[in-house]
């Protein structure tokens, strides 16, 4: 991989740029996935802005090319671009889901963020993997990041059921959707309006934010009434982790493991990121993909998690419990009452 | 370790997310608190219904019998706590180790909140002022030969808690007399007495359905107050900012309660030293309704210097000294800022920490493990000045010397202003000012309430509004 990156006839110009500054070749110097740590830290800001063309590697020349951004809640928002690797990961995680839950054939809905993100052409591609159709209902979120700032409390709500209206329209139109891809609010607002089993329903896949386990055992027991539910956490630079079944004796945590190898989370000491932490400890997680659309080597993601052992599904390390990375800071508070 | 549930309707819930108070002293865990999810309160408060119906069961007389017995459950028996039983005794020390309050500070504010069970009727006569008991079963009524008819504007009270004081609790209480179902988030380190309150109320025979207690973070909060008829929100100025437009919610924010001395008494300011030092320092300083100005035409100076001398002598003493004064702070970084702010202010002309002179020591005192701020005397020269008007967690106060002609305007927004004046134009003046919330004539300590007066509005209007009403059929709804 690393060769295929730092060759003049495959890599991108953003990596060849890079080699050619580094005063040593990385072909020659990187021979195991622990020499990666020579590269040093992948800076998220080198994926803000353009040109966008400087990552397509060379080896690619000629296809079509899409871009993904991730949400973009502050300035210009990070892009990465893919080719083929969305497919790829969607089909992978497909073989995880169970036939009975997302049978093959049936129908879907995909409610949530679409618009320039990878969910727009991964669910949809997934569906139609499984040889289903997928409708789609479309959220901003940036939108609803700005009303939130502004305050418009009221108006982010009345949004919200614009979004679950168009769903359950479409929900009782067309008996054949049996899957669903959903964010974890949109969720919890949908089984207010209707039972989702009553509406044949069989399997709920969902991501898009971050989950508590407080939150999967409340899908599990009170919302979903025995429907499938797959939450899944993902990311436009990672691919998607599949998830290890949800159970009352792991405490509904949400067990995640990466799309090894073509992803890997590591879970390292915040003060000393090259430094993995010891299973069951909390850290930073730091990515790494590795595929020929992409190399993001050693990113420092802004979420925490706790390192979680392989099991037999997925031989590799896992994570536990991701939730945004927080220092906590004190704020004063001047007449509390 | 004691772990406090999520009371879904009365129902305890215990929550994958868990959040463990610290003892202040020690700082290790003393408390887990079940937490709940936004979308678990949303999906709860969808029926609002069942428990207004089934407390309107009940006939406000029977409530306020319920609230009599209540009122003994809370001051002497042990009563449930998560799996476990709570003593009166364990309350207080447990409440004292999360908020650092000491023991004899809680067992006042403990008396307070078993004041308002006891005396409920006593408190909705005030709210209601004087209304037929009966007019608040039937809905309608006849009161001074006038036909009346008041309805409920929402069938829950969504109440965001604070961390403060136990006292505040007592505000929301009436509510329950009044059949309107309860929705509280607890603050994260005072989830105690609200629980405990319940638990008295149900052991009384209240229906468990009229409680849900929440302890959730600030979106859960937000989500309360969105979702219920009639909210109550305590918080400092930031957090009820973005409440200030929604009449549907109650704001209890900073209460900036002063005392004012006409130019007809101040001579003989003296008098009313022990008024001012109680009006500050009572319950730590910790309350809306503790003084945090004085305000006087003349002799500020002298008057800074006396406080100063009395506030001086207050140390802090440990939890169970029956003659503790202070309130250590949970998070010591939250005193040093508060500490560095007033300093910060006190650069430049205009004002001078009269105590530090005084007690020839910093404000913040480390004593057995715990930072406390020791009582405070700012002298402000200018009413313009930023220490001018201002509240913190701990006893504190200014001192402003302002032309008697120039109040109240120059008061600003004052939750209670004790007025020492016999001065009939300033008199008048206060009585007519919108900036004052309640108002004590003569010298009566901020801290001293009377429970049939309103609180920063009134609960009953607005829990229920009045509609007008005329009715044909007088015999047969006699038998409504």
């Amino acid at each position: 991989m690393v060769a295929w990156h730092f060759s003049p006839e495959t890599g991108c110009p953003f990596w060849l740029d890079y080699a050619a500054h580094l005063g040593w070749d990385p072909r020659r110097e990187i021979q195991t996935y622990a020499d990666l740590d020579k590269l040093g830290f992948f800076q998220d800001e080198w994926l803000r802005g353009g040109p966008v063309r400087r990552w397509v590697p060379k080896g690619f020349a000629g296809r079509p090319v899409s871009v993904f951004e991730t949400g973009g809640s502050t300035g210009v928002p990070k892009s990465r671009i893919n080719i083929e690797d969305f497919r790829i990961d969607y089909e992978q995680f497909s073989r995880t889901l169970p036939d009975d839950a997302f049978p093959k054939g049936a129908d879907w809905l995909q409610v949530g963020p679409t618009g320039p993100r990878r969910l727009r052409l991964a669910v949809e591609h997934l569906a139609q993997h499984r040889g289903g159709i997928c409708f789609m209902v479309d959220l901003d979120p940036r939108w609803v990041i700005k009303l939130i700032k502004w305050g418009e409390m009221q108006m982010a709500e009345r949004y919200k059921q614009h979004v679950i209206d168009q769903a359950l329209i479409l929900l009782k139109a067309h008996p054949n959707i049996k899957c669903l891809f959903i964010t974890p609010k949109l969720l919890e607002a949908l089984c207010e309006k209707v039972s989702l089993k009553k509406l044949g329903i069989t399997g709920v896949f969902c991501g898009g934010t971050e989950m508590t386990p407080q939150f999967c055992r409340f899908a599990v027991e009170e919302l979903l009434e025995g429907v499938y539910f797959a939450p899944t956490y993902g990311n436009t630079l990672m691919g998607l982790a599949t998830h290890k079944p949800l159970s009352a004796e792991d405490n509904y945590a949400i067990i995640y493991y990466p799309p090894s190898p073509r992803a890997m989370i590591e879970v390292v000491d915040p003060d000393e990121p090259t430094r993995v932490v010891g299973y069951g400890e909390t850290g930073r997680a730091r990515l790494t993909t590795l595929t020929r659309e992409t190399f993001i080597p050693r990113f420092l993601e802004r979420d925490e998690c706790e390192r979680e052992a392989p099991v037999d599904l997925y031989p590799w390390d896992g994570v536990r419990n991701v939730r945004p990375f927080r220092r906590f800071s004190s704020t004063v508070v001047e007449g509390v009452y | 370790m004691l772990h406090i549930p999520i009371l879904r309707k009365g129902k305890p819930y215990y929550s994958v997310d868990v959040a463990r108070t610290v003892h202040h002293r020690t700082r290790e865990p003393f408390v887990e608190i079940s937490q709940a999810n936004v979308g678990l309160i949303r999906r709860d408060l969808l029926d609002q219904e069942t428990p207004r119906r089934l407390l309107a069961r009940f006939s406000t007389r029977e409530l306020l019998d319920l609230c009599r017995r209540a009122a003994g459950h809370f001051l002497h028996d042990p009563l449930p706590l998560g799996e476990q039983r709570q003593g009166p005794d364990e309350y207080v020390r447990a409440l004292s180790a999360t908020t650092g309050m000491p023991h004899v500070l809680v067992r006042k504010n403990m008396a307070k909140i078993h004041g308002v069970l006891a005396e409920m009727e006593s408190v909705l006569a005030g709210l209601t002022r004087g209304l037929d008991l009966d007019i608040l079963d039937r809905g309608f009524g006849e009161a001074d030969g006038h036909a009346v008819s008041f309805f409920p504007r929402g069938d829950a009270l969504g109440v965001v808690l604070p961390n403060n004081s136990p006292g505040v609790h007592s505000l929301w209480i009436p509510a329950f007399a009044m059949k309107i179902g309860l929705v509280l988030k607890p603050g994260s380190a005072e989830p105690w007495t609200p629980y405990r309150i319940i638990q008295a109320l149900m052991q009384a025979g209240a229906p468990p359905e009229a409680f849900s207690y929440y302890p959730t973070d600030h979106a859960g909060a937000n989500e309360i107050l969105r979702q219920c008829g009639r909210g109550m929100l305590f918080g400092d100025v930031g957090s009820t900012k973005a409440w200030r437009a929604d009449p549907r919610v109650e704001l209890h924010g900073p209460g900036y309660s002063k005392i004012v001395l006409g130019e007809d008494v101040i001579g003989e300011w003296e008098q009313y030293l022990d008024v001012m030092v109680a009006s500050i320092v009572d319950n730590g300083g910790r309350s809306c309704v503790n003084a945090s100005g004085v305000w006087v035409p003349r002799h500020a100076d002298a008057i800074a210097e006396a406080l100063a001398e009395r506030l001086a002598r207050i140390v802090p003493r440990p939890a169970e000294d029956e003659e503790a004064l202070l309130a250590p702070f949970a998070d010591a970084q939250v005193a040093r800022r508060l500490s560095q702010m007033i300093d910060q202010d006190l650069y430049g002309e205009g004002a001078t920490d009269v105590t530090a002179r005084r007690r020839g020591a910093p404000r913040i005192a480390e004593f057995e493990g715990c930072t406390y701020l020791l009582p405070t005397v700012i002298r402000c020269h200018d009413p313009e000045h930023p220490l001018a008007n201002r509240e913190f967690l701990f006893p504190y106060a200014s001192v402003v010397e302002t032309p008697q002609e120039h109040l109240p305007e120059a008061l600003g927004p004052t939750l209670v202003v004790t007025a020492i004046t016999r001065d009939p134009a300033l008199t008048r003046r206060l009585l007519s000012s919108p900036h004052v919330g309640r108002l004590n004539l003569g010298p009566i300590p901020t801290m001293r309430i009377q429970w049939d007066q309103p609180h920063e509005g009134n609960l009953f209007d607005h829990l229920f509004a009045r509609r007008a009403f005329q009715s044909a059929y007088a015999a047969e709804l006699a038998a409504v």
